[in-house]
């Protein structure tokens, strides 16, 4: 029935630029119910000190693909195929030895709650000590004053005391500092932070996003950002990816793919959203239905059963084809570039005033 | 934390007063005379009243109360002379102090208990950690049977078994006796070997399971893999943060496991032949030797409750929130 | 009973109507704090609202915004009476119902309902949906015409549910269906006032909005007034007619939505806006003001004295510690904008000539002129 058509990724050779490169991935739960396919098919580049927004609402595969970035999957339940190419190197294929090289230290993670992601048992100095005595083979007194002079670039107020706190006694906005510390102690040529504003206050979170960008620009890391909330990947990322049901939808600068959306999901989402200069008089335009199961994923583009314009689609492609994303600035979706223009600025721009 | 130690001292003493009165109370009320039971048969009312006298029967009850109490702290005269600080009357049985019958037979039952607490949590954490370690493997399936089956033993059942495997068909090993400490530290050992193991294999199965499940859970957690996201080995993750954060629910079922490790020790007792303070206590109930059956079950109180703050002490040293809070 | 019950009949679609229908005054909620040694007592108390003055009118929908620990939960909690007041007076179409008894708050329980944030654990897994929707029907003895079935499946049918899903249970649901249950469920004894807290912030964005319209819908149409708890400034504005702005305990900014978002006069409140982000659709939406603050929000436990936002604030001065400034329509201010501050801020969200930034470590970083865009 379902014709999966062959996808991007095997053609597409490393960029440049690129610094990691996934390539195809498929990552695959075997769960009680049944599989889950968590990622299908997905690629895509990170530059050399440029941020990647990953884009996606909950089960879109988005976290799922940046723990295997880094190995974190457990291996027992868990299939792995594709790429993922770091340096020239293959993570897909690498032993436990390797990746626990490479964790912390040219790659580390800034996860969404700092509160769990901190153990309660040690103190903050001695959790961002550890990655630099592995990784640098530093002294226990050297890694200390590293932790504290981390601790003083991301702005916690006496340092040298409160390296010793432990992370209950600081408070959320600290915690979400400590832990990008800790992430940047060695640091890495890619942070990938998923969702690491998500559990904080809204004045918090601005004075962290900005904290990562200058941060970014101090140490030059490339940086992939996972977020469900297009406002703050608006103003973190170089470039975007938006991901459904475990694949990506739609590519493209954040520029391009948030002023021309070119998949319906987007447009879904855009307009699906309040904004602070929005019309209120205007009443919200939601996606219907909710989204899909990845243990039972539709047949050809996942997104159909939620889409307004799989009439516009000659025959059934839309529930039999898989839609291809192409290369650069693309859409995975089977409307022709002209629909897509035509829709986009007769019924989508307007619901975004 | 000292003010945290404190306050559980004061609470220990106000508990163990009430454990004394209602003790006290609950004993004294019952309509019974121990005097003519402390007389026996061939008794003539005037030794009746000798006895009633020197036990101090004929003063009021809140006399007796106030008597038996202020022994505790600051000991008593009878009439077999002065009886020092921790005094918890007379037997009326053996008419020997109450205290020097327990502290007699207290060093067997205190053997009995901290061998077989040592011995379980040694394998029973062991192997939990093993099967956790070794999780969905051949390892993981046979000790998590091994703990199952294990778990539905008994001390009257396995006692017997091993005795007649190792003592009597066999004769690898003696009946299992006490010997002090003091004297001779190996022979104490080898002669409670086989309590110690029979007791000890009932609360292992449930300490394995326990700690494997705990354990297993524990790796679940968000900051467990922010420490392999950072780069830690599988085995330095494993032994620093989420055998940290088990060890809390285990010390928590540990102290809730400390008065049932006490009634181990009783039928352990029984099951070996073995005169610990288990043994005294139910002779003395079986005799109505109420001040013997009272003296025991408020030092078996008073033990519970000072291993209970050395629980709480163990939560604040593994858990920094509940030491700075 | 049921009769008088009775809905005024679109009342509130036009916006802000004159009569007040919740008007709370004063309203203080401290919990205490216990310690202290040898025995403990209460050493202080958490002041989690603080004299919250605050009206809602007939079919008018206010939104109640501020970060964690600013009270806004607890002020929504004091309303539907679900916690004890500390003092102050909360008075529902005319009635005083700060200490109403159980019994004298029968009738009024019915008229005032709560949609509460997390639909996975508010509502309960070992009862149907029917069940979940017709129970406080049976609670309150109303029996409507036709009976309570007929009615839960029409109540189902308004919130966009199948009403044969009656006699499912809440896990058969996803979460944007179970807000709508929950919805339902406060609909069944139609209610004048609504206390949503945080009604759609476990959604996920695209089902944010269904249920955002949903509660649109219902407020127009059936003119119920809504007092909507978030901390999500966008999808207050898109639903509040006015809105208040609460900062650890008190009200320090009120007024229409234009005002508050438009031209607002708190500092906090600006920075508040400021920290909002956004998506850049147009170069327009990027030429916003750019304020950021230092550190956290304060402990409630020992909130800083005069003005409580004073600690982090960039115009502080020293008459900010002694004197608490009143919520007060300041000079520049339209009707019935009100605003605690002693030196506010110029009316307008325009970037200024140079960025507002407190907090030391990106003061450090942008020292050298890297500002960075957005």
């Amino acid at each position: 029935m379902t014709t999966l058509t062959k996808t991007e990724g095997d053609k597409a050779p490393t960029g440049p630029g690129s610094f990691l490169s996934v390539r195809d991935l498929r990552v695959r739960f075997s769960t009680e119910d049944g599989i889950v396919k968590a990622v299908d098919g997905l690629s895509f580049d990170v530059e050399r000190g440029k941020t990647l927004g990953i884009v996606g609402e909950s089960g879109s595969g988005k976290s799922v693909t940046n723990l295997t970035v880094l190995g974190l999957h457990n291996p027992k339940s868990t299939t792995v195929e594709g790429e993922i190419i770091l340096e020239g190197r293959d993570l897909v294929t690498a032993s436990e030895k390797e990746m626990e090289k490479l964790r912390g230290n040219k790659v580390a993670m800034i996860f969404q709650d700092p509160l769990t992601a901190l153990s309660p048992y040690y103190t903050v100095g001695r959790q961002i000590a550890e990655p630099f005595m592995k990784h640098t083979g530093a002294s226990k007194r050297e890694a200390r004053e590293r932790a504290i002079e981390m601790l003083t670039k991301v702005g916690i107020p006496q340092p040298r005391t409160r390296v010793d706190d432990y992370p209950h006694q600081f408070s959320g906005g600290m915690r979400q500092r400590a832990m990008i510390a800790m992430a940047l102690v060695c640091d890495p040529d890619l942070l990938i932070a998923d969702e690491p504003t998500t559990a904080l206050d809204v004045t918090v979170q601005a004075q962290i996003l900005d904290l990562l960008k200058d941060l970014q620009q101090e140490f030059g890391s490339a940086i992939i950002f996972i977020t469900h909330d297009l406002g703050v990947i608006s103003d973190m990322a170089d470039d975007l990816l938006v991901m459904y049901s475990g694949r990506a939808v739609e590519r493209g600068s954040v520029r391009e793919v948030l002023r021309e959306p070119k998949h319906p999901y987007t447009w879904g989402l855009l307009s699906s959203m309040p904004r602070l200069g929005g019309d209120t008089s205007q009443a919200l335009n939601p996606i219907p239905g909710s989204p899909p199961s990845l243990l039972n994923p539709p047949s050809g583009c996942p997104f159909h059963p939620r889409c307004a314009f799989t009439d516009k689609v000659s025959g059934n492609r839309c529930s039999t084809e898989r839609p291809a994303l192409g290369e650069g600035r693309a859409a995975a979706c089977h409307l022709t570039a002209e629909q897509k223009q035509t829709i986009f600025i007769d019924t989508i721009q307007p619901r975004l005033r | 934390m000292l003010q945290f130690l404190i306050r559980r001292l004061i609470g220990a003493v106000v508990i163990m007063f009430l454990i004394g009165a209602f003790t006290f109370f609950l004993f004294y009320t019952v309509p019974q005379d121990f005097a003519a039971l402390s007389c026996g048969k061939n008794c003539s009312p005037e030794n009746l009243a000798v006895i009633r006298e020197n036990l101090g029967l004929d003063k009021p009850i809140t006399t007796q109360f106030w008597e038996f109490m202020t022994g505790i702290v600051a000991g008593r005269d009878f009439p077999q002379g002065h009886c020092s600080a921790p005094c918890l009357g007379v037997s009326f049985d053996s008419g020997n102090f109450v205290w020097d019958s327990i502290v007699d037979r207290f060093p067997l039952t205190l053997s009995l208990t901290v061998g077989g607490l040592v011995i379980f949590l040694t394998l029973g954490l062991g192997s939990g950690l093993l099967a956790a370690w070794k999780r969905g493997t051949v390892v993981d399936k046979v000790v998590s049977g091994a703990s199952i089956v294990l778990s539905s033993f008994q001390i009257y059942l396995l006692g017997p078994i091993v005795l007649g495997i190792l003592v009597y068909s066999s004769g690898i090993m003696e009946n299992p006796k006490y010997h002090p400490f003091t004297e001779n530290p190996g022979t104490w050992a080898l002669g409670l070997l086989i309590p110690w193991v029979v007791m000890a294999t009932i609360f292992t199965a449930q300490y394995t399971r326990m700690s494997r499940s705990t354990m297993i859970e524990q790796l679940q957690e968000e900051h467990v893999r922010t420490a392999r996201a950072k780069g830690m080995s599988q085995r330095y993750v494993f032994f620093r943060y989420a055998w940290r954060g088990s060890l809390i629910p285990i010390v928590t079922i540990l102290g809730i496991d400390l008065s049932a490790l006490l009634a181990g020790a009783v039928v352990t007792e029984f099951t070996f032949d073995l005169p610990g303070l288990g043994r005294l206590a139910v002779d003395s109930s079986l005799t109505k030797d109420l001040p013997l059956t009272m003296g025991i079950m408020l030092f078996g109180a008073f033990f519970i409750l000072i291993l209970n703050i050395i629980v709480d002490l163990a939560y604040a040293y593994i858990d920094p929130r509940v030491r700075l809070s | 009973m049921s009769d008088n019950l009775t809905l005024p009949a679109q009342q509130g679609s036009t916006g802000a109507s004159t009569e007040a229908l919740l008007k709370v005054e004063g309203l203080t909620k401290h919990f205490p704090i216990y310690g202290g040694f040898p025995i403990k007592r209460k050493v202080g108390a958490v002041q989690a609202v603080d004299n919250v003055d605050l009206t809602v009118g007939v079919g008018e929908s206010v939104g109640l915004v501020g970060e964690s620990g600013c009270g806004k939960s607890t002020t929504g909690r004091l309303i539907t009476r679900l916690l004890e007041p500390t003092g102050g007076k909360i008075e529902y179409a005319g009635q005083d119902i700060t200490h109403a008894k159980r019994k004298q708050l029968a009738p009024v329980r019915s008229e005032i309902q709560m949609i509460f944030q997390d639909p996975y654990s508010s509502l309960n897994p070992r009862q149907t949906v029917g069940t979940i929707i017709k129970s406080p029907m049976e609670v309150n003895g109303i029996n409507p015409a036709g009976g309570r079935e007929k009615r839960v499946r029409e109540l189902l049918e308004l919130v966009g549910l199948n009403p044969e899903h009656y006699n499912r249970f809440p896990h058969e649901f996803s979460g944007g269906q179970r807000q709508r249950i929950g919805v339902a469920r406060a609909l069944a004894l139609n209610p004048k006032l609504i206390v949503a807290d945080e009604p759609v912030s476990a959604l996920d964005v695209s089902i944010q909005a269904q249920v955002v319209n949903l509660l649109q819908k219902v407020q127009e149409e059936m003119g119920i007034a809504f007092l909507f708890i978030a901390h999500d400034l966008a999808v207050v504005r898109h639903f509040s007619q006015r809105v208040a702005v609460m900062y650890l305990g008190k009200v320090v900014e009120v007024g229409d939505r234009d005002s508050i978002y438009n031209r607002p006069r708190h500092p906090y409140t600006h920075a508040l806006l400021s920290a909002v982000p956004e998506v850049a659709m147009d170069d327009e939406t990027e030429n916003r003001e750019r304020i950021r603050l230092a550190g956290d929000v304060p402990s409630p436990i020992s909130p800083p004295s005069g003005c409580r936002f004073r600690t982090r604030c960039w115009k502080a001065q020293d008459k900010c510690a002694t004197e608490e400034p009143p919520l007060v329509q300041i000079s520049g201010n339209r009707e019935n904008h009100l605003t605690a501050c002693h030196f506010p801020e110029e009316p307008s969200i325009e970037a200024r000539s140079e960025d507002v930034v407190m907090d030391p470590a990106l003061k450090a970083l942008e020292k050298d002129g890297d500002v960075p865009k957005g």
